[in-house]
């Protein structure tokens, strides 16, 4: 394997709400190697945005964040507002959901892109310009040099994400973080995003976290995966290894509930996530679990390694093998 | 008013359990200062209708025969007396019985007409909506002075009006000019709240199995605008309290006979006594009066935050 | 948009047109313009009145009437004030410039505060400062503002004199009796009263505008994707944020002139100001149609350029905004 350029270890925000603490993330570890493309997976609510807006820093005030995220060694939680600023935008970027609204409606598209090329290089504003116009051609805008004058409400959704990628990538950062980045397009236009993020990937290698709900995303363009459940990553792996033999219970839901070719119908896990503000005792998942025993109920399982997985389930050595085909 | 609502941020899971009215009222009775409000309004309400007992002297009794009628504050006149001699705390409570008398029929009045006349608008479209817009526009558009002056003017100058409007300086006449002015406030919230409801599925739904018209406003588009219309009530009963104290303040007010008075008239009075420095001729009616309007601005700003959860301005 | 503000400016005519021929209708019903020229000339011979009818358009025909008063209006021949002597171009013309004065003084201390307040709020929302400000905002706009200017008046005319030996701010006029000639200083010192009543207002009611637009562009996603940049918070504040809120704010501003000068008329007449507001107070309570109609005139017109240019300028501040 090569170097590590993001590790993050018992990673735990703390939303303090009227009705008391919600504990949204408890404990999450996890790695980004150099130049893999890491694929979170998870329900909504399952804290996997809230995991990586902590590492970027971006958390409101209210929120309590411990735990460890190096960043090629450098120590990220508890670090100064000025540090996070140099960081953010030059090693750590992020693509949101929602390009509509992603980018400030009075400004040029060029000159957003600029801003953040000068925020973290000592660049003229001509070439901030020029280097703006280059990074739109990488992310696949036609006539870039026109399209920089344009303002974002020129561009459609596609064109939207690809300028917010452009933004990302510019200072060529060590992870880009994209937090379901194509959840708000079309399915055609996803395919083309994906692409783009893929493209950039290879050409200036850098790490990607895809943070998304749609496993057949994370299938087509993943190396590894990280399942996230309830705040807690419940199994890892590479995505051949994780698609083939699923072990955690909650994996095989997710992957019984996913439609493909020979399949007669299709399983959902049922039951509803649990309520962050008083989660279940134990494993968070025995509530749905189909496997579900006493012990479960007891301690919170922490993952292990069995064969190519790791999964964090106690029973997972008695569980049947899965007998799932995508 | 963030702050004043905080603690309306209930938790989603408690507020799962409530019909929209229950949830509407515990975020009114989270509000502070708009329950501090109710409880001054109703106070101040039993003091006005209880008159005959809460005054100490009748409206128009001298407490103390000219030359030396102005009395300061003391034991037989607590907020002192004006320019005849007559008791000021006995004339604020029969004054604020007339004001409160103009801001609620007026108020009703208006947000009738004007609730109606908005969801027409608002439902049909077309012509009339057109016009109405255009007119409310220009009426909005003016100094708010200079219309109800040239308005009540109009209203006095056609003799075929009289039967309705009563005499120029009658407490009826300033009810007419406030129902006329308020309506129009009313009818553009409406209207704009019925537009949005229109394009609902369950006024399609309705329009669908073939309702009248008639049906869909009475049953659907006016009671789903509730919220809006309370709001607009509140601010209408503010709006024509102090509209009638501003007429009254520049002589354009009520001469409600016989020494009766409003707020309007005492506030008026008031601007005489500053230069003589009779200064409880000033202070109480204008605090009586800032109180009231405080008040039932409160209380409106806690129904708007109540019957409409979208606007969650607690922050 | 030169093409679109041409257009703009060739409809408001008839809508002036419009508007005028409704006030003149109001004024004719509301004040008698001839009845009251009798009651202020009592003595006046019949051929005096039948001139005054004449050169006002007072014909008992209302269209033809406002026909002719349009057109003696458009070739300057404006009657006099109903007293005869008084000549109404530069009266109305001293008026305007002192409510201008004012009007300008109290809007660009009123905005300039507000503002500030409103972003003071807006940057902790629920906190402690937020509540103050915005308290007191909502106090400030219930208040109306003849009861704080009697309120005002009671203090500085009669009781900081009698309790501090001095008096501070004067309360009636421009210059004190007897003055003649400009005096900066002075005049700042007449004016500073009714500034503050009509400031007051508008710092009320822009920091409550600022504040919530403001919380709707700080809640936004493009804020959160500046944060993601590094880039510093005054700056994320300033061009992605303020840039933002303004555009609504601004807008608002410029419909809102009605308002203000609402507020002048009242403020104006009880400081005796001597301004648009007394000037129209004045003239109405003596059913001076001569005084009242240009003064109408220039109400509507500038109404109608006020709206203009919150059109104009919303576009040139919201590149998504294109006009047609």
């Amino acid at each position: 394997m090569s170097e590590k350029v993001l590790e993050i270890r018992d990673l735990r925000v703390t939303f303090d709400t009227p009705s008391g603490p919600l504990e949204a993330v408890r404990g999450v570890d996890l790695d980004v190697s150099a130049g893999e493309l890491l694929g979170v997976v998870g329900e909504s609510g399952s804290g996997k945005s809230v995991s990586f807006l902590a590492t970027m820093g971006l958390l409101p005030a209210r929120a309590r964040v411990t735990g460890s995220v190096l960043l090629a060694g450098e120590q990220l939680i508890g670090a100064s507002n000025k540090y996070m600023r140099s960081v953010r935008g030059r090693l750590l970027s992020m693509i949101f959901q929602d390009p509509l609204s992603a980018l400030n409606p009075v400004h040029r598209i060029g000159n957003q892109i600029a801003e953040m090329l000068q925020s973290h290089q000592d660049l003229s504003k001509r070439d901030a310009e020029k280097r703006a116009i280059e990074l739109l051609d990488i992310v696949g805008i036609p006539q870039p040099s026109e399209r920089a004058t344009q303002f974002p409400h020129e561009f459609s959704g596609g064109m939207r994400q690809r300028v917010v990628i452009a933004i990302a990538i510019a200072n060529n950062p060590k992870v880009l973080i994209a937090d379901e980045p194509t959840t708000a397009l079309d399915v055609t236009v996803q395919a083309q995003i994906l692409e783009v993020i893929e493209r950039v990937q290879e050409r200036f290698g850098t790490a990607v976290v895809l943070i998304t709900h749609d496993l057949g995303v994370i299938a087509r363009v993943a190396d590894r995966v990280n399942v996230m459940y309830a705040g807690r990553n419940v199994e890892q792996g590479t995505i051949d290894s994780l698609f083939d033999h699923p072990s955690h219970p909650y994996t095989r839901g997710l992957l019984a509930s996913l439609p493909g070719p020979g399949k007669q119908r299709l399983k959902p896990i049922t039951g509803f996530p649990p309520n962050m503000l008083n989660p279940p005792k134990g494993c968070a998942f025995h509530t749905r679990c189909e496997y579900a025993a006493e012990i479960c109920k007891l301690d919170l399982p922490e993952l292990q390694t069995f064969g190519d997985l790791q999964t964090a389930c106690v029973r997972v050595k008695e569980l049947p093998k899965a007998e799932i085909r995508v | 008013m963030p702050g004043l609502t905080q603690g309306s941020a209930l938790s989603e899971q408690n507020e799962k359990d409530l019909s929209p009215r229950q949830m509407a009222l515990r975020r009114f009775v989270s509000h502070k200062a708009a329950v501090v409000s109710c409880i001054i309004i109703g106070v101040l309400a039993l003091f006005v209708i209880l008159a005959p007992f809460t005054a100490r002297y009748g409206v128009n009794q001298s407490v103390q025969a000219p030359p030396n009628s102005f009395l300061s504050p003391r034991s037989n006149a607590w907020l002192g007396t004006d320019d005849i001699g007559r008791d000021l705390y006995s004339r604020l409570i029969y004054g604020v019985r007339v004001s409160l008398l103009i801001g609620l029929a007026s108020a009703v009045i208006s947000v009738t007409l004007g609730a109606l006349v908005g969801a027409v608008a608002g439902f049909r479209g077309g012509k009339f909506d057109d016009i109405l817009m255009r007119v409310t526009d220009l009426f909005l558009a003016f100094p708010f002075l200079v219309t109800l002056l040239v308005v009540r003017n109009v209203l006095g100058g056609l003799p075929w009006l009289k039967p309705l409007t009563g005499e120029m300086n009658s407490v009826r006449f300033i009810i007419v000019l406030f129902s006329i002015f308020g309506w129009m406030g009313v009818a553009r919230i409406v209207r704009g709240q019925v537009l949005s409801l229109k394009e609902r599925e369950f006024v399609e739904a309705a329009r669908a199995v073939g309702a009248s018209r008639r049906y869909i406003i009475a049953r659907h588009l006016l009671p789903n605008s509730v919220g809006p219309i309370m709001v607009a009530l509140t601010f209408s009963v503010v709006g024509a309290i102090i509209g009638e104290s501003t007429l009254a303040f520049f002589g354009y007010g009520p001469q409600a006979g016989d020494g009766a008075t409003s707020l309007g008239i005492l506030v008026g009075a008031a601007k005489g006594a500053v230069q003589t420095g009779f200064w409880w001729l000033a202070v109480f009616p204008c605090f009586v009066l800032i109180i009231i309007a405080l008040s039932i601005n409160f209380i409106g700003d806690a129904l708007r935050d109540a019957t409409d959860p979208r606007l969650d301005r607690g922050a | 948009m030169l093409r679109y503000i041409f257009r703009r400016l060739a409809w408001s005519i008839p809508t002036l047109l419009l508007v005028t021929f409704l006030v003149y209708l109001a004024l004719r019903i509301g004040t008698n313009p001839v009845e009251s020229y009798k009651r202020v000339n009592p003595r006046a011979s019949r051929a005096k009145i039948q001139q005054y009818i004449d050169v006002n358009g007072l014909d008992p025909n209302f269209v033809q009437g406002y026909f002719k008063w349009l057109k003696n209006f458009i070739t300057g021949d404006w009657a006099p004030s109903i007293k005869g002597r008084r000549e109404v171009w530069p009266a109305l013309k001293d008026a305007m410039a002192n409510t201008l004065r004012l009007g300008t003084a109290a809007t660009v201390v009123g905005i300039f505060f507000g503002l500030i307040f409103g972003v003071l709020a807006a940057l902790r929302p629920g906190g402690r400062r937020d509540v103050f400000i915005n308290t007191s905002a909502f106090v400030g706009i219930s208040i109306p503002p003849f009861i704080s200017a009697i309120l005002l008046q009671l203090l500085f005319a009669v009781y900081w004199q009698r309790w501090f030996g001095f008096s501070l701010f004067p309360t009636s006029g421009v210059y004190p009796a007897g003055h003649t000639g400009f005096d900066l200083f002075l005049m700042l010192k007449f004016m500073a009263l009714p500034t503050i009543i009509v400031a007051i207002q508008v710092i009320a009611t822009y920091s409550r505008y600022m504040r919530s637009s403001l919380l709707d562009v700080l809640n936004s996603d493009y804020m959160r994707t500046a944060r993601s940049k590094g880039i510093s918070e005054r700056r994320i504040l300033i061009k992605h944020g303020m840039r933002n809120a303004l555009i609504p704010v601004v807008t608002i501003a410029a419909l809102d002139v009605g308002s203000i000068v609402g507020g002048l008329i009242i403020t104006e007449n009880i400081f005796s100001y001597p301004g648009m507001g007394l000037y129209f107070l004045k003239s109405f309570g003596e059913g001076d149609f001569p005084l009242l109609m240009p003064w109408m005139v220039v109400i509507v017109a500038s109404i109608l350029l006020f709206n203009l240019i919150a059109d104009i300028s919303y576009a040139w501040l919201d590149p998504r905004i294109r006009l047609e």
